[in-house]
């Protein structure tokens, strides 16, 4: 547990969380849409964890809080629900290049079957602009999606100004919060965002449940269709000891955040200083603005990404790369490449993210094995010292 | 995409690192851009057996460890044998390689091929055919036709 250095993939459950799902697996297990009396006992705990997470994001009723299973659902439904009544016979999106691939995927499938799809670039410094969605707006943009932070570089965007243009332009506006709840400021209602999605595993909750903010009165015509639940927005019998670990989890984030968040940073850029200190030709791939306290995002020239991550594991480190060799495919991550980050840099991209249970010599353990691993791995390079060394 | 445990033996202990100063024959395969790129370095005898060689590798753990894979598999195979070492052939002696890293991470048998025409060039004598393609500074390991799977 100490040296995992990955809280932005998963994180584990914190047991507070696990200690008040627990009832809700075998005592409290009424189905929450039965009459009867476990039925209403689970409907009332149900509601509760809804009343919760809508304050906890801002929201300003509990009903605009759709339980789903995840990020992903909650960005599928952003746009597939979303359009089908917004939209019925198509027009233009707009979503920034460096979103999760639960909100590309899904823009370019829209893409191929009635939409135009238009991509807002984030710029060098890791942010997207909204004067750059401004331009792309068209008289027939429907739908803008802009993540609030990216789950590889940390950059935090300014959605409400985004969000301001884009209701100028009669759109609605959708924001994956996923890595951004409970680590920073985020009010839904003060963002002025139509649609969000959370998610519950990124904040010390279980996985397999999230959340969709729907604005009230946006229209929306269920994707997944059935019983009705959800006020007939998300059928299938809620995950109701799921939606209240995620509500307790919110909770913890909120109540800790502000002691919490600090230390993150600290440990953030003790980590960035560090390797860049100790290893040269390394950099924080992004240092401007505002980002996330979390997630300290390296580039390592001159090394590859998934060896390195291979070599720290057998140390008992768990990092991520965007190297295309981790991923399985041939194109480094998406993510940095759209910042500008050239791919044979790209190849060598380290992403440690910090969690409740970092501490400050986890951060320099961390370090310390990974100068010789890296310069292991260059010493083993052909090209190293000509392309890096005068 | 899990590595076998003779990928990871490879991975971790990779034998014949380095370069051979006094080489018959040298080759390196690969661009950055793709993020592999691998050197190999050969002694070769009169007979035409391979006595030694040596890698050096900037890539993934299945360029690390094909790399490795084929200075072991070479040494002591005649050229004319060496140079027909397949891909496919790297993999079973790894114990398979996940399907995504056949195309692009098994840049070994490449490099030795370019080494081996390297080897026959000083020494005036004709290449072997159709395996310098991959000297080519344009070459693309990604439109090779062994795009067998795992």
């Amino acid at each position: 547990m100490t040296k995992y250095l990955d809280y932005a993939a998963t994180t584990p459950v914190d047991e507070r969380v696990i200690e008040v799902m627990l009832p809700y697996f075998n005592q409290e297990f009424g189905n929450p849409n039965s009459l009867y009396k476990i039925g209403r006992d689970a409907f009332h705990a149900l509601e509760a964890a809804r009343e919760t997470v809508a304050t906890g994001i801002g929201a300003e009723r509990p009903g605009e809080v759709i339980f789903t299973s995840g990020g992903t659902e909650a960005d599928n439904e952003s746009f597939f629900s979303v359009l089908r009544a917004k939209a019925p016979n198509g027009g233009h999106l707009i979503v920034s290049a460096y979103e999760h691939h639960a909100v590309l995927r899904v823009a370019e499938w829209l893409a191929k079957h009635g939409f135009e799809l238009s991509i807002v670039k984030p710029r060098k410094d890791g942010h997207v602009y909204a004067e750059d969605v401004a331009k792309l707006l068209r008289e027939d943009t429907k739908l803008v999606s802009v993540m609030h932070s990216n789950n590889e570089i940390g950059a935090v965007n300014d959605i409400a100004a985004i969000a301001e243009v884009v209701h100028g332009a009669d759109a609605l506006m959708h924001t994956d919060a996923v890595q951004s709840l409970g680590k920073v400021e985020l009010n839904v209602a003060r963002l002025g965002v139509d649609m969000a999605s959370f998610s519950s595993h990124k904040i010390y909750g279980p996985k397999g449940v999230g959340a969709l903010y729907l604005k009230r009165g946006i229209g929306f015509d269920a994707l997944i269709k059935g019983g009705g639940q959800e006020t007939r927005r998300r059928s299938g019998t809620q995950n109701v000891a799921g939606a209240i670990g995620f509500a307790k989890a919110l909770e913890l984030m909120l109540a800790e955040r502000e002691t919490e968040a600090p230390r993150l940073i600290a440990l953030r850029d003790r980590a960035l200083e560090g390797v860049t200190t100790r290893l040269e030709n390394t950099l924080a791939t992004i240092h401007e603005g505002e980002r996330l306290p979390n997630i300290a995002p390296l580039l390592i020239k001159g090394v590859e990404g998934e060896s390195m991550l291979l070599q720290l594991d057998n140390l008992g480190f768990s990092v991520s790369t965007g190297s295309a060799c981790s991923s399985g495919s041939l194109e480094p991550s998406h993510v940095l490449l759209s910042v500008g980050v050239a791919q044979e840099i790209a190849h060598g991209s380290l992403r440690i993210s910090v969690g409740r249970w970092t501490t400050q010599a986890d951060i320099d353990e961390f370090v310390d094995v990974l100068v010789p691993i890296v310069e292991r791995l260059r010493a083993m390079s052909p090209v190293y010292e000509k392309m890096f060394c005068s | 995409m899990i590595y076998s445990e003779k990928v990871m033996d490879h991975f971790n202990n990779p034998r014949n690192v380095g370069v051979i100063s006094d080489a018959d024959g040298s080759g390196e395969v690969g661009n950055p851009v793709c993020g592999d790129i691998m050197k190999i370095t050969i002694k070769v005898n009169d007979d035409d057996t391979i006595a030694d060689a040596k890698f050096q590798t900037l890539g993934c753990g299945a360029a690390i460890a094909t790399s490795s894979m084929v200075t072991e598999l070479v040494k002591g195979k005649k050229i004319q044998d060496a140079v027909r070492i397949s891909k496919r052939d790297v993999a079973d002696e790894l114990d398979g390689l996940p399907a995504a890293k056949m195309h692009c991470s098994v840049l070994a048998t490449d490099g030795l091929k370019v080494a081996v025409d390297d080897y026959l060039k000083k020494h005036g004598r004709e290449p072997l055919s159709g395996v310098i393609k991959s000297a080519d500074p344009n070459y693309n390991p990604h439109e090779d036709e062994d795009e067998e799977e795992d």
